[in-house]
């Protein structure tokens, strides 16, 4: 190891993930050329494939490496929160007639493709002009870029670098969620831990908020599978010893190196495209359910965030200013009030961190924070955190038991198959309260307001 | 001996396949990853695609195998069940493979593979012949 591991947790969540080789996994990570100061986790770190899930790992640009297997197949995978004026108690008899239009709308699942068909020239402008230029085609609000990263585009990208069939896997998939763990909710916000923050957000006490939870699908399935195979030539020449293989990566300042992070940057353009195109048609189900228009709703953008990704970032280390590649498999950025990445809008708040739970609990929204800047490059936990494996969950929970379950509960679920909701199922992961009191008692973020789930789409 | 059986991972899944023979251990994590995504035998034999592929090394070639049968599934729309390695060598793979377009009426899709990874992949010789073992990203 080159630097050492750290993980932020408490007791319990460090057993869990000590029961796994998630700890190996972040050895693993510590022992890649050109990592700085140490290979962090997050508290809702767990198993993955190379790097863990929750791993957050910052790498020299000269001497550094960059490695898709640490961004993750689902490149840009992240989280939108979408407000509106609406207040629960004025609107809770409509929301299961609100989620079955939104899952009519927004196609979800295995193998169905969206309504947005897009031709090469197309696939090109969208990748390299991101939300802004997906707005100009009649997908949104302007405004709806000041409270997305980067204000909608990730400068960098290459249309040029997209194989054939990351286009092709990319082409019917735009606007739509995916399957898995991705999910549309209709949620209420149940509580306000920072009336100043909340304010700034536009976050009130019993607001009807929605969340998307999606990244960018095949299109960004197809970059990763094509560059850990490249890499795995790149690192054996450049005499990188790779304690496992799919820590494939190469050096920073190399061909493949900045290929890959072209390519990646088109992927991050898609993905966060993908969640504005389903917020037009969050926005067309809102209009259609309560006969009034989208602006009257107030359905502005919270923010956006990327929760799989690598960047280019500046950051104190061993008090000179450095410039790394950090990578994020898992993990959010958390910046503080004042920093230069934090839209206008959000400038004097901080900006916001949405983490989302599991369907039958709850999910946060937080603000980020200096001492993340210290502690963890500016990061923070992305999620829960898995805690069963899907046949685990499977042989635990009846798909239609949790069903009946969650309606119980007041949750409206609707799923394409009752498999994936066991899989999904809130037992299958961590505890998302527990997870966010780490990262707030640690300093990585602050509670701004907890939301609960009233209505679930899952893919 | 089953031609295939599912590995538990927690975050993903995997399969472990076993085979008289390389080609067979090929073939039957194919099979595997395909039952992964729905129930093959609601699967009918329509439609054949050759398949060629060629990688560094024989553990790349299987990774590289699957995730080019999952680039036929999410392209062309189809699901897979019939799996044929004609040639195998250290570096370079070609097969047939058959299936149909996918029907949301008849075939119920269980999951979205994102992927093939490398993360803990194995191919060795047993006392039986062949085994196979791939996780993948889902």
């Amino acid at each position: 190891m080159l630097v050492p591991g750290r993980v932020f947790a408490d007791r319990d969540l460090v057993e869990i993930a000590a029961q796994e080789k998630a700890l190996e996994q972040v050895c693993n990570v510590a022992c890649l050329p050109g990592i700085v100061t140490a290979s962090l986790a997050m508290p809702d770190i767990h198993w993955g494939y190379g790097f863990a899930i929750g791993g957050v790992a910052a790498f020299g640009l000269d001497d550094g490496i960059i490695s898709p297997g640490g961004v993750g197949y689902d490149i840009a995978c992240g989280v939108r929160l979408i407000r509106s004026s609406l207040r629960i108690r004025d609107v809770r008899s409509r929301v299961p007639d609100l989620i079955r239009e939104l899952s009519r709308t927004i196609p979800a699942g295995v193998g169905r493709g969206g309504d947005v068909r897009l031709n090469h020239s197309e696939m090109d402008q969208l990748v390299a002009g991101g939300v802004p230029w997906l707005i100009t085609r009649g997908y949104g609000w302007p405004g709806d870029v000041d409270a997305i990263e980067d204000g909608g585009v990730f400068e960098g990208a290459e249309p040029a670098l997209l194989s054939t069939r990351a286009r092709e896997r990319g082409f019917s998939q735009s606007g739509t969620l995916g399957a898995g763990n991705h999910f549309i909710e209709v949620q209420r916000v149940e509580r306000i831990f920072d009336e100043d923050a909340a304010a700034a957000f536009g976050i009130f006490e019993d607001q009807l908020c929605l969340m998307v939870h999606s990244g960018s699908r095949g299109l960004g399935h197809q970059i990763c599978t094509e560059y850990v195979k490249k890499m795995a030539g790149a690192a054996a020449r450049a005499g990188i010893k790779l304690p496992d293989r799919q820590l494939a990566c190469a050096p920073i300042k190399s061909r493949e190196g900045e290929d890959y992070y072209a390519a990646m940057a088109c992927a991050v353009n898609f993905a966060r495209c993908n969640r504005q195109v389903m917020t037009h048609m969050v926005r067309q189900s809102f209009e259609y359910i309560f006969k009034s228009s989208a602006e009257n709703l107030g359905l502005d953008v919270v923010y956006d965030i990327s929760h799989n990704m690598a960047r280019f970032e500046e950051h104190e280390v061993g008090g000179e200013r450095l410039k790394l590649c950090v990578h994020r498999k898992g993990a959010t950025r958390s910046l503080p009030a004042g920093h230069p990445d934090v839209p206008d809008i959000y400038r004097a708040s901080g900006q916001p961190v949405i983490v989302p739970g599991d369907m039958g609990t709850a999910s946060y929204l937080l603000k980020g924070t200096e001492k993340a800047l210290t502690e963890s490059f500016g990061s923070t936990c992305h999620g829960a955190g898995r805690v069963l494996g899907r046949m685990a969950a499977k042989k635990l929970i009846q798909g239609h038991e949790l069903r009946t379950r969650l309606e119980g509960q007041g949750i409206t679920v609707i799923a394409g198959r009752p498999s994936t909701l066991a899989e999904e199922a809130p037992e299958a992961y961590k505890d998302i309260d527990r997870v966010v009191d780490v990262c707030h008692n640690a300093g990585l973020s602050e509670k701004v307001a907890r939301l609960t789930p009233l209505g679930v789409i899952k893919g | 001996m089953p031609l295939f059986e599912v590995m538990e991972h927690t975050a993903d899944i995997g399969i472990r396949s076993f085979g008289a023979t390389r080609r067979e251990a090929f073939e039957n994590a194919a099979m595997g990853m395909f039952s992964l995504l729905c129930d093959i035998d609601k699967v009918e034999a329509r439609l054949t695609y050759k398949v060629e592929v060629e990688a560094d090394d024989i553990e790349t070639l299987l990774v590289e195998w699957l995730n080019e049968l999952l680039y036929l599934h999410e392209s062309e729309g189809v699901l897979l069940k019939k799996f044929i390695v004609t040639e195998l060598s250290e570096r370079r793979i070609v097969g047939r493979c058959r299936g149909e377009h996918i029907d949301h009426k008849r075939h119920k899709l269980d999951a979205d593979i994102k992927a093939a990874t490398y993360y803990m992949l194995r191919l060795q010789q047993t006392d039986r012949g062949w085994k196979a073992e791939v996780i993948f990203d889902v």
